[in-house]
């Protein structure tokens, strides 16, 4: 009897210690990963012989984003006020549009084929024309920023305003619920889920659309050190910029990742 | 002299346009029920037990014919909370716990306040067995367990007729007979007049006064089957020779819908 309770004892353990490993190589691997790249990066610039001016060797690009780090972080903090602006203004258009959409058939009909032209021209064509009609400040950058962010969070957000189950919906009829409340305790929670893997998109777009901005006359700011870079082939320097946009990208995506782990809590496929 | 019944359906139709051509859900129905009674609706898939169901709650509008709840229009009824609805999905707010969910109909609809005497949600959660479980989020929950908090929330508010539309269709048998032994129960206890859609012959018949049974395509009232069993009834009911007799009666008849 106690031989029996200690041998499962000790399965359990065994099981717990395999998961445990399991847990570390799913946290190493990406790493092992990265470093082998970073490895076969270096080994090519140094083996190929590769011009500093043409493609810089790691360890370089690391001195500089080191050396150069309070002029990088001077210009990260433009083009992340103008993404943060423009991911806001984008969204909450967005929000508001689907849910008038949602309650406005004939609106809907109306305007989302002319979403879809808008969306459709690249955002470099747009860039120039919000550049004149905005001018050389911020505007425009928040502006490309913001319209960027709209199309995806406005797809997404009608599709969960309507995800409601009929069944759901006719309970709220039983209860004779009217239309504002049925927006405010069912369709908004609902849509929750779909409105966070928008929000997830546009926390990368949103920098896309500030750096972009940033490519036409523009003297400072993440896109204008890129273009400045390429100038005078300094790729250090360039590709330490690159490196600091996208840090600053993943980090406003996680951050929209733990936003949405506190905010949707009842989500058992997000939990998982 | 007639009683006010609590529900009374006179010829009533009901037509859709589906994509192609028009279906006659319901052909003519007319069904009367006491207050207080337990009736189930039986039938095939397509007889508009449903439908019946929705005519009664205000959710379909017959294309003709009158219904009345309890004497009156079944808008008012719905207006006065004295509907309840059993979905056969719980249809909980998943971002609710148990508690809230239960509290939902006084949030909507006007903010209603609970009349006097009638049962606080905690009571009839204990009621449903899910004392102690108020704090627990739907997905924390068993499908038994989910229902039973629907059953709950239709309760709140103590509406005189509960319409329940095949609740317990998603669920395993062994949880579906332990919530059909509740259900009558819960239905002594609170005298709440209840109608039971349901596909089951065993569910019709060891639930029911009565079996309402409806023929398919059109929708049509095929018979009503009175139920005779000594109450109250237990699940040791379903092995004695009358249950079985009634189950087989309710067969023949069911193949003839």
């Amino acid at each position: 009897m106690e031989a029996a309770v200690s041998a499962i004892g000790e399965a359990d353990a065994a099981w717990l210690a395999a998961r445990r490993r399991d847990a570390w190589r799913r946290r190493l691997l990406p790493l092992v990963g990265g470093g082998a790249l970073l490895f076969v990066w270096w080994a090519l610039v140094e083996v190929l012989q590769v011009k500093p001016f043409i493609a810089p060797s790691p360890q370089v690009v690391a001195y500089t984003f080191y050396a150069k780090f309070g002029m990088l972080m001077d210009n990260l903090k433009l083009t992340a006020f103008e993404a943060f602006c423009g991911f806001m203004l984008g969204n909450l258009a967005a929000i508001a549009t689907a849910t008038v959409f949602v309650h406005r058939k004939s609106v809907e009909q109306a305007f989302f084929p002319i979403a879809v032209l808008i969306n459709s021209i690249p955002i470099v064509a747009k860039a120039p024309i919000l550049v004149l009609l905005l001018g050389n400040g911020m505007e425009p950058k928040i502006a490309i920023s913001a319209i960027i962010c709209f199309f995806p969070t406005l797809v997404n957000m009608v599709r969960g305003l309507e995800a409601v189950s009929a069944q759901s919906m006719e309970l709220m009829h039983v209860l004779s619920a009217t239309k504002t409340e049925v927006f405010f305790k069912l369709r908004l929670q609902t849509s929750l889920p779909f409105l966070f893997s928008a929000l997830k998109i546009a926390a990368s777009t949103a920098t896309v659309g500030a750096i972009v901005g940033e490519w036409i006359g523009s003297q400072e700011g993440i896109g204008a050190l890129i273009i400045q870079a390429t100038y005078n082939f300094d790729s250090a320097l360039l590709y330490a910029t690159v490196l600091c946009g996208s840090i600053f990208s993943v980090s406003f995506f996680l951050l929209i990742r733990v936003v949405e782990r506190l905010v949707v809590r009842w989500d058992a496929t997000t939990m998982a | 002299m007639s009683v006010v019944q609590a529900v009374e359906c006179r010829n009533v139709t009901v037509r859709f346009m589906s994509q192609r051509q028009a279906v006659t859900a319901l052909s003519d129905v007319s069904i009367a029920l006491e207050e207080g009674s337990f009736l189930t609706l039986l039938g095939p898939s397509g007889c508009g037990k449903s439908t019946l169901l929705r005519v009664i709650a205000d959710i379909v509008r017959p294309t003709s014919g009158g219904v009345s709840v309890f004497g009156q229009a079944p808008e008012v009824a719905r207006r006065q909370r004295q509907i309840g609805f059993v979905f056969q999905d719980p249809s909980l707010l998943a971002w609710r716990n148990v508690l809230d969910n239960v509290r939902l109909p006084l949030e909507v609809g006007g903010k209603r306040s609970l009349p006097a005497g009638s049962r606080s949600p905690e009571e009839l959660l204990a009621m449903v067995g899910l004392g102690g479980w108020e704090k627990a989020l739907p997905h924390e929950l068993s499908g038994g367990m989910r229902q039973r908090v629907a059953i709950a929330r239709a309760l709140l508010g103590g509406p005189r007729i509960l319409l329940m539309d095949e609740p317990f269709g998603a669920l395993d048998e062994i949880t579906r007979d332990r919530l059909n032994e509740e259900l009558l129960r819960i239905w002594r206890e609170t005298g709440t007049t209840i109608l039971f859609v349901t596909h089951s012959i065993y569910e019709a018949a060891f639930l029911g006064q009565k079996v309402l049974m409806l023929a398919a395509r059109p929708g049509r009232v095929r018979e009503v089957v009175a139920i005779d069993l000594p109450e109250p009834r237990t699940l040791a009911l379903r092995d004695t020779l009358g249950f079985t007799q009634q189950a087989a009666h309710l067969r023949a008849v069911l193949e003839t819908c």
